[in-house]
């Protein structure tokens, strides 16, 4: 297979859309593998001439039912070629797709269905047919709903309701009775239209609808290939949700651009497998999968012998000497290269080969900040892991680490083609060709977050450290001080916790206190194998979330997290006081966590307000709690427990705090 | 074209789209079974009719088992006579009844525990497969063809039972819960008129319970196949069930509607329990 080292990158009028990138490879690379899915257990896979063939007869399918220029088409299920085909079908029409996230509830997905005003609505299965069935009433533009898997739906009755089986039927016969039109759309489109609509998760209040262009997508995707040398022989598995603006440059924009394979998994539950059958060279996840993997390695090392635990160790720790060095291009001496030759026949090629990470050349992770130890496990074993920043606005890129500079502290230099200044205010503001457009109907809201000269807040507060790197502190709005002046940063705090890997999700709190005090949820699978190896029985979550033995372990960590904390003089009247573990995991269905699981301090702070005070009144041992839950098909339930609440020790701050801590 | 109007009336729940329940296809007549001086039957009559879903209940050593062993052709009863689509069936083995349209699960259950989950559900195809031993040893020709063919209809049964993860793990170290759906699997992949389930959600966890009571369903709508299980859990039997036979020490106490079963005064004081 020829490699093209870069396509060209510059934006000619040619390709300027991602349906003319589709028609450059369809006719200069047609038999080039384009899209791959697992589906009864076999690799199919689709060339680009059979993905552009497959693109045009949805695309007339549409047509024949009514889709025109400025329509919206909603976009709602796992990654399935089926379903990006429709996204670009649509923007052959000069539509805009609006990709949903699929695990939303009815209601949710009423909302972006609404504001939004899809006409058309594609989806996965039997499962968001029935939310959107539920909701159509309230969605006064929707007229037609596309399913990809007919299971389940053979008695449906609505005449709205068509498969996309049905739908290739009748572009069939629409482009034999129009057989240009469709190639005459799809050259009128340019660089401006607005290519995609994504809602944002929206932390606080309603999503919003950020509008972005080819150019905004495809001149960021341009840029960042050109940066990493990505080329046209890259495997990428395409596993996160399509509503985010990630996986549209990852899967999408940059697949188009260097005409590299796209690949979607069988299922949410065979991820690991497909990623090991695949083994990916660019990758992207978000730190949480990084600590989930390495979680589940630790935990099958302690099954094995001792003899591979030893090696295992052993192997680490020249890893951690040497490996990382290696990776950044410094100067090692031959001995230890031998020594690291050696280590990588023996345990790191097998342990990446069983992750599915053998062919790494690039892995990106951003959203939150990832655990320094995780990261240099990483990079110790070879593997390319870098920090990036962005959000939906600039395109994703707002800042990336350059190979060579990667720290775990810091989210890098500001990428090719973005400027970046701090605010007096502390807030991070950028400017680059990947700027949105604007939030779609709120002409208001994208006031304030643009202005005039195109300069965007970010809402996070940062600065530059003496590298020259950008390093993120908090959001800016939940930069908080407490009662002796000193700053409290929740996420900052939230962060250190959760780095432990017994603490999967945690909310400080501390704005206009005396100190700070944390909910604590505990990661059931490292927990509970912690507890397994000590006898200890559980029947789930909230009894194990109860047990003495398990707030024992848990304080160890926020302890060593305060004592951490002490050394910093800006930071150590920041130390959590007291805690409590939450009887049941913080849940994006319940309105706790946005579907990207970021935590919505507001929200949590009006449900558990009862909580929260009795941590801050020192003479109650404990508080009983009773919440709503939602499941997963919209139903309510109701749990309740009585929650102890734990003292932690605080250490004495370095130098003397303006107020005594305690 | 603009696209079709949107009905106000359109019906937002989906419809049932349940087959409707044909006539009789397995009839059981004055069945007794006798193992010694121990009766397990006694003079039990019953129909099972097609596509419907048939509920065997009734409290511990009931005969529950014993009757659909006797159904499966793995007991013979000393008297009664079984009739199956309207032809008299003789002293059957099981194989015979499994090449006639009968599968089974069973109570504690009976997979190979070394072999895969898609290993043992292609075991489930094994009446269907026409090569003979020496041609699937060399995988030639006609062997090979069965082999895919076989593969691709197990692979649509895993991709229904949502088990695509565990396909390749052994058996034996699946959990209870995917071990039973894993034997659901393998009788379905015999292509079974008619599905005897033995105690099919004991042991499981209400969401267990929840995802086995689903797939039963889909089972008994897809594919139309008529099912008879054996069960404990009430609220099972009354949600799922077309029609229920109470036994209790190898009589039938009662056939009828789950309706008509929960009220009726003999199964209430025999297994139910007063109100």
């Amino acid at each position: 297979m020829s490699t093209q080292a870069h396509p060209s990158i510059t934006t000619t009028r040619a390709m300027d859309t991602l349906p003319k990138l589709l028609h450059h490879h369809a006719h200069t690379r047609p038999s080039h593998p384009a899209m791959r899915e697992k589906d009864y257990g076999i690799w199919q896979t689709w060339s680009w001439k059979q993905v552009y063939d497959e693109v045009l007869l949805l695309a007339g399918g549409l047509a024949a039912l009514g889709f025109r220029r400025g329509h919206t088409l909603a976009i709602v299920g796992d990654n399935r070629p089926q379903l990006y085909w429709s996204m670009v079908a649509a923007q052959v029409l000069g539509g805009t797709p609006v990709p949903v996230y699929q695990d939303s509830v009815a209601s949710e997905m009423q909302f972006v269905l609404e504001h939004a005003e899809a006409h058309f609505a594609v989806v996965e299965d039997q499962e968001q047919v029935d939310k959107l069935l539920e909701v159509i009433d309230r969605c006064p533009s929707l007229g037609t709903i596309l399913y990809e898997d007919p299971r389940g739906l053979r008695d449906y009755q609505q005449p709205f309701l068509h498969s996309l089986d049905a739908l290739r039927e009748k572009g069939r016969e629409f482009i034999a009775c129009h057989p240009t039109f469709l190639e005459q759309e799809l050259q009128q489109g340019k660089g401006s239209d607005i290519g995609v609509m994504l809602y944002t998760s929206g932390t606080t209040g309603k999503p919003k609808g950020v509008m972005l262009s080819f150019d905004n997508v495809l001149i960021t995707a341009r840029n960042n290939v050109e940066m990493e040398g990505l080329t046209a022989d890259e495997e990428v598995l395409a596993y996160l949700p399509m509503a985010w603006v990630g996986d549209h440059l990852f899967s999408m924009a940059q697949a188009y651009v260097c005409g590299f394979t796209v690949s979607c998994p069988e299922s949410g539950e065979t991820l690991l497998t497909d990623l090991r059958e695949l083994g990916p060279t660019y990758f992207f996840a978000p730190p949480r999968i990084y600590e989930n993997i390495l979680t589940t390695v630790m935990i099958r090392m302690e099954d094995a012998s001792r003899a591979k635990q030893w090696m295992f160790k052993a192997a680490l720790e020249l890893a951690r000497k040497v490996g990382v060095r290696i990776l950044d291009g410094e100067a090692v001496s031959a001995v230890e290269r031998l020594k690291y030759w050696l280590g990588a026949l023996l345990v790191y090629g097998p342990l990446k080969n069983v992750l599915g990470f053998s062919r790494i050349r690039l892995a990106y992770t951003a959203g939150e900040a990832i655990g320094p130890e995780i990261f240099s496990f990483y990079r110790a074993l070879g593997i390319n892991i870098k920090q990036i920043y962005g959000s939906t606005e600039a395109s994703v890129f707002i800042c990336v680490q350059p190979n060579g500079q990667v720290f775990s502290d810091t989210v890098g230099l500001p990428a090719p083609g973005v400027e970046i200044r701090i605010a007096e205010s502390g807030e991070v503001m950028f400017r680059s060709p990947g700027v949105f457009h604007a939030y779609f109907k709120q002409p208001d809201k994208t006031a304030e977050e643009k202005t005039a000269d195109g300069w965007v807040h970010t809402g996070d507060a940062g600065l530059f450290d003496e590298r020259g790197h950008l390093k993120i502190i908090d959001r800016a709005k939940d930069l908080g001080r407490l009662t002796n002046g000193g700053m409290f940063p929740p996420k900052y705090l939230e962060n250190k916790l959760k780095f432990f890997p017994f603490i999967k999700e945690a909310v400080a709190f501390g704005d206009q206190r005396d100190h700070a005090c944390a909910f604590v949820n505990i990661d059931l699978e490292a927990v509970g194998n912690w507890a397994e190896r000590r006898g200890l029985p559980y029947s789930g979550f909230q009894d194990l979330a109860a047990r003495d033995e398990v707030y024992e372990l848990i304080r160890d960590c926020v302890n060593q997290v305060n004592a951490d904390l002490a050394r910093d003089p800006l930071l150590s009247s920041c130390q959590i006081h007291r805690f409590l573990l939450l009887h049941k995991q913080l849940d994006a269905d319940d309105g706790e966590l946005t579907r990207t699981r970021k935590v919505r301090r507001r929200f949590i702070a009006e449900r558990y307000a009862e909580q929260i005070e009795a941590l801050y009144d020192r003479s109650r041992p404990s508080v009983h709690v009773s919440t709503e839950v939602t499941f997963e098909d919209g139903r309510k339930g109701k749990v309740e427990a009585d929650l102890r609440l734990a003292d932690a020790e605080v250490t004495a701050a370095a130098t003397a705090p303006l107020r005594k801590a305690g | 074209m603009s696209a079709p109007p949107l009905s106000s009336t359109a019906s937002a729940a989906a419809p049932s789209g349940k087959r409707p329940i044909g006539d009789v296809i397995l009839s059981v007549q004055n069945i007794s079974l006798r193992f010694g001086g121990v009766r397990a039957l006694t003079n039990i009559s019953f129909d099972v009719r097609q596509h419907e879903v048939l509920a065997i209940i009734g409290p511990n050593g009931a005969g529950k088992s014993s009757m659909l062993n006797v159904i499966n052709g793995f007991y013979h009863p000393q008297e009664g006579k079984v009739f199956h689509k309207g032809k008299e069936r003789l002293k059957m083995k099981p194989h015979d009844a499994a090449r006639a349209g009968i599968a089974r699960t069973f109570q504690n259950i009976a997979l190979f525990k070394g072999m895969s989950a898609l290993d043992n559900i292609m075991t489930g195809r094994n009446t269907m497969m026409k090569s003979s031993l020496l041609d699937q040893m060399l995988y030639w020709g006609r062997a090979q063809k069965e082999e895919i063919a076989h593969r691709e209809f197990c692979e649509r049964i895993i991709d229904f039972l949502e088990i695509e993860a565990i396909r390749k793990t052994p058996v034996g170290r699946l959990p209870y819960g995917l071990q039973k759906r894993v034997e659901l699997g393998r009788a379905l992949a015999a292509q079974p008129e008619i599905l005897l389930l033995d105690e099919p959600m004991a042991g499981m966890n209400v969401e267990e319970k929840e995802d086995m009571c689903r797939f039963i369903l889909d089972v008994n709508d897809e594919f139309g196949t008529t099912m008879v299980l054996i069960e404990h859990d009430m609220g099972v039997v009354m949600d799922i069930s077309d029609r229920v036979v109470v036994l209790d020490y190898g009589r039938k106490l009662a056939d009828g509607t789950p309706h008509e079963v929960r009220s009726n005064p003999d199964v209430i004081a025999a297994y139910l329990g007063g109100h």
